[in-house]
């Protein structure tokens, strides 16, 4: 009768010193990046493989969150006589919510995995050990230049998803809901405040930081084997998935709150 | 007063779970000596190296790299002036094989220029050619990828370099150039080497002194010469890799 309870109990205590070793990690990993040296090409080399490489997986899933964003809110609208709020409701609610959120997700589904997969086979080929004979902190070399690349490459993400999402409102407001493509423009500028593109723009570098902590965390802790890398990327990118849905109620509790 | 050695441990233990690894192992280096660790599969070779390292933390006894104890931690100090050829060369994939080669050279903020041709003349050293040095390691055989580890360990001219299994995975004529190679650079650089291995060519041809780890401890120890008259049973059983004897794989 127990059972349940105690391996309910064992699975929170576990999850509970995850969280706090993945705090500890991410404290040293800032740490390292105030200290120097610095390395430079690989900061370079990972805003290519975060930041570059991620721009049409985020700009495609913003296009079609935008574009379907339209149709709910013009159907939900359409009982109140307020088909008319679409364009102002679209920018709002891509560039304060869905945009860094979708943005978030997929780059933990595409960077995470690559990040936990490619630390977690050079720990389990000795390129870390290798690393530590070199004279070189795995932490400086590895996780410091990911983390500062995902924290300053998702904010552009974001901003270029928020841009291709309401680009996805306005073709189907024009195409399919008989709005006028100039009067849809002004009425998403004209409800558009600053501080709801500069929100999500810090929840994406919120996300970003989340998303790289996570894949170095992982991938350093990897078992040995296929299987354990194999694990450590399938970890990573859940975890990424529920801090990234964690911290987004948490930011806009913090932003938005009345 | 003597020198100290560049390498002790001693009363060295290490766990993992249940399973004890080392059990209170003593060993000695001395400067420009090179001593090649024996032990069946599992005796603990590679973790007494971690150990040494810092990449393991003992949980009791003590390492001395040049006189002085670490407290388990990798010493920066020291590692300025170690090589390590490792298993399976542990080359970064995302590096050319110069980058790789000059990689402390590099990180020292060293020309490019110049870490190339120190690179382009370690890789001579092993005897790989210039062309070798744009490639990616996912691009080199095995006996490649040790060559190219090998001429990492070396870059910098160490004082002391580590040999951990360095024929595994070759052919015998990869691991005897292997094996030639590794007693030439020691012999020229007059660096402390400490190897571990199965391997009995190894031994032979890279040894100055053979210790035997079994269950934890240094089980024996003396003179590659004269470790075909030791009288132990057990590094009989080991050297000429008979099935039956007192040695038993944990």
């Amino acid at each position: 009768m127990t059972g349940p309870l105690v391996a309910t109990g064992r699975a929170t205590r576990e999850a509970l010193a995850g969280i706090g070793a993945l705090a500890r990690f991410a404290a040293r990993v800032v740490a390292a990046g105030l200290r120097g040296p610095f390395h430079g090409v690989e900061v370079l080399r990972q805003l290519g493989a975060i930041g570059w490489q991620s721009l049409p997986v985020v700009g495609l899933t913003a296009l079609f969150t935008g574009a379907a964003l339209a149709l709910q809110i013009h159907a939900g609208g359409a009982r109140f006589n307020a088909e008319s709020v679409v364009p102002s409701i679209v920018a709002i609610g891509i560039t304060r919510e869905l945009g860094p959120v979708m943005a978030g997700l997929m780059v933990a589904a595409r960077v995470a995995s690559s990040i936990a997969a490619e630390i977690g086979t050079m720990k389990v080929t000795q390129q870390i050990d290798a690393l530590v004979t070199l004279s070189t902190d795995p932490l400086k070399y590895l996780a410091v230049p990911r983390v500062l690349a995902a924290t300053l490459a998702v904010p552009v993400l974001v901003a270029v998803g928020d841009s291709l999402g309401i680009m996805g409102g306005w073709l189907v407001g024009i195409g399919r809901l008989g709005f006028d493509a100039q009067t849809y423009l002004v009425n998403t500028v004209e409800f558009l405040e600053v501080w709801d593109i500069a929100s999500g723009l810090v929840k994406g570098a919120a996300f970003g930081f989340i998303v790289a902590v996570t894949g170095c965390f992982f991938g350093m802790r990897s078992g040995q084997g296929a299987q354990g890398v194999g694990r450590a990327t399938k970890a990573a990118v859940v975890t990424a998935a529920v801090l990234i849905l964690a911290a987004n109620y948490a930011l806009t509790e913090l932003f938005f709150r009345g | 007063m003597a020198e100290a050695p560049a390498i002790r441990t001693h009363a060295l233990h290490k766990a993992f779970g249940a399973t004890r690894v080392l059990r209170g192992l003593d060993l000695e280096v001395a400067r420009g000596e090179s001593l090649v660790v024996i032990g069946g599969s599992g005796s603990g070779k590679s973790v007494l190296l971690k150990c040494i390292l810092g990449l393991e933390i003992p949980d009791a006894g003590e390492v001395w790299l040049d006189g002085q104890p670490t407290g388990g931690r990798p010493r920066p100090a020291f590692l300025e002036r170690f090589g390590m050829l490792f298993q399976g060369a542990a080359l970064f994939d995302s590096l050319s094989v110069w980058q790789n080669v000059a990689f402390r050279l590099l990180r020292d903020r060293r020309p490019p220029a110049q870490a190339r041709a120190r690179a382009i003349e370690k890789l001579a050293r092993v005897g790989l050619a210039p062309e070798v040095a744009d490639l990616f390691p996912a691009q080199l055989s095995g006996g490649m990828a040790k060559r190219v580890g090998l001429a990492r360990a070396i870059a910098t001219d160490p004082a002391v370099i580590f040999f951990d299994e360095p024929t595994t995975g070759l052919d015998p004529i990869m691991a005897g150039v292997i094996n030639g190679l590794i007693r030439d650079i020691v012999a020229e650089t007059g660096a402390t080497a400490l190897t571990i291995t199965h391997d009995m060519a190894s031994v032979r041809a890279i040894a100055d002194r053979v210790a035997m780890l079994h269950a934890g401890t240094i089980r024996w120890t003396g003179r590659a010469a004269g470790l075909d008259d030791a009288e132990d049973p057990m590094v009989q059983q080991f050297i000429h890799g008979r099935p039956e004897g007192p040695f038993t794989q944990p």
